[in-house]
């Protein structure tokens, strides 16, 4: 969407770096990628839907019906897949 | 178990935080939603927010699975809530504007419908005084957000009738929310307790005692609150709990209910927390 995006590939570890920066910024902590966010108590139910709406923002993507469970936002490594899933499913769709 | 309940039918007055969390939390359980704001550039920011609360409760498995939503109705006109089997008031804690739309609503609506406010600190009796049918008011105090919390505060006023209480249980038990029930007081329960607690962290800040973070974060780790008294007011609105202070004080007289200098500041300057991205916290942007 903004010219740094469209400039950088979207890789796994371009999005983990950018999902642990923004977890940095917000939460004011750093986490492993695999650390689950949620049972740390790190991150709170109102968080994880601004999770939602970020990964949608800067991937271009819509999550959507099943993909739509916190099992998908629980680690960054879990992001990150989904965000290449998506990604990957319908490209054409984000353009 | 929502899809067994084809007779509620709710009527929404007011598309603020509360009210959208009340109609995302009775589509989510299949109950139809008519609901009432001001302007048609309002029920579009409406029917956003609760498009994206319901996006919120899936992904908190805060709903039943399977379940058809409800039907969304939005409307400017008051007279379409007539044929509601509940109407919530969930308007501005102003007495002014409360009194106003719960005696239209109470005027619109049959014998029968049950009344509910959905008030954070104004008596249920005082406002019982306002509309046609005293027996029929009850006070229902959602939590924010009302889909992922499922106890409520059941205020039961001095004229609030058997028939009504029973109504509101039925109606709560189809939203799959738990109650508990009291007797009428300004500020009830909750608010009574909690609106003196986040106006003295505010204070705290204020007096330079403690940083936002630093308040919120004793509370949570010393006496277990989830979510910090500062935390919590930047949830609920800080315009939203100025005016409840407000009323807490106007009618119960307790100093600590005046709202504090740096509170009314962030409400001077727009900084009225997450719904428009920074209160005591900054949110990056307005979050629903």
């Amino acid at each position: 969407m903004t010219s740094e995006q469209t400039m950088a590939p979207v890789t796994a570890q371009a999005i983990q770096e950018a999902l642990l920066s923004f977890l940095d910024e917000r939460i004011k902590s750093s986490v492993a990628v695999d650390q689950d966010l949620f049972k740390s108590g790190l991150v709170s139910s109102m968080f994880a839907m601004q999770l939602v709406v970020y990964l949608e923002e800067r991937y271009d993507i819509a999550v959507i019906g099943p993909d739509l469970t916190l099992d998908n936002f629980r680690t960054v490594q879990a992001m990150t897949g989904l965000v290449l899933r998506l990604r990957e499913a319908a490209p054409a769709e984000n353009a | 178990m929502s899809t067994d309940q084809p007779d509620h039918r709710l009527a929404i007055i007011g598309g603020g935080v509360m009210g959208t969390n009340i109609a995302t939390l009775a589509t989510g359980f299949g109950i139809p939603v008519t609901l009432i704001e001001v302007s048609d550039d309002i029920l579009t920011a409406t029917r956003a927010t609760i498009k994206q609360k319901l996006r919120h409760a899936q992904l908190m498995a805060a709903l039943p699975p399977g379940t058809t939503p409800g039907k969304l109705v939005t409307s400017t006109s008051l007279a379409d809530i007539a044929d509601a089997s509940t109407v919530i008031e969930a308007v501005t804690e102003v007495a002014e504007t409360k009194q106003q739309v719960l005696a239209e609503a109470s005027a619109i609506t049959r014998q029968g419908t049950t009344l509910i406010s959905n008030t954070s600190c104004i008596p249920i009796d005082e406002m019982a005084g306002w509309v046609k049918r005293p027996d029929e008011l009850v006070g229902v105090h959602f939590m924010n957000p009302s889909y992922l919390i499922k106890m409520v505060e059941v205020i039961r006023g001095p004229r609030t009738s058997d028939a009504t209480m029973t109504s509101v249980t039925g109606l709560l038990a189809a939203l799959g929310r738990e109650a508990l029930v009291i007797s009428d007081s300004a500020g009830f329960v909750i608010n009574r307790l909690l609106h003196p607690l986040i106006n003295t962290a505010a204070m705290l800040v204020q007096e330079g005692v403690a940083s936002a973070q630093v308040v919120d974060g004793l509370l949570e780790g010393c006496l277990g609150h989830s979510t910090g008294p500062l935390r919590t007011g930047d949830l609920i609105g800080l315009e939203n709990l100025v005016d409840s202070l407000n009323v807490l004080y106007e009618r119960r007289g307790d100093e600590s209910c005046r709202p504090c200098d740096l509170l009314l500041e962030k409400v001077r300057e727009g900084n009225l927390g997450r719904k428009t991205g920074r209160g005591f916290y900054d949110y990056g942007k307005a979050a629903s």
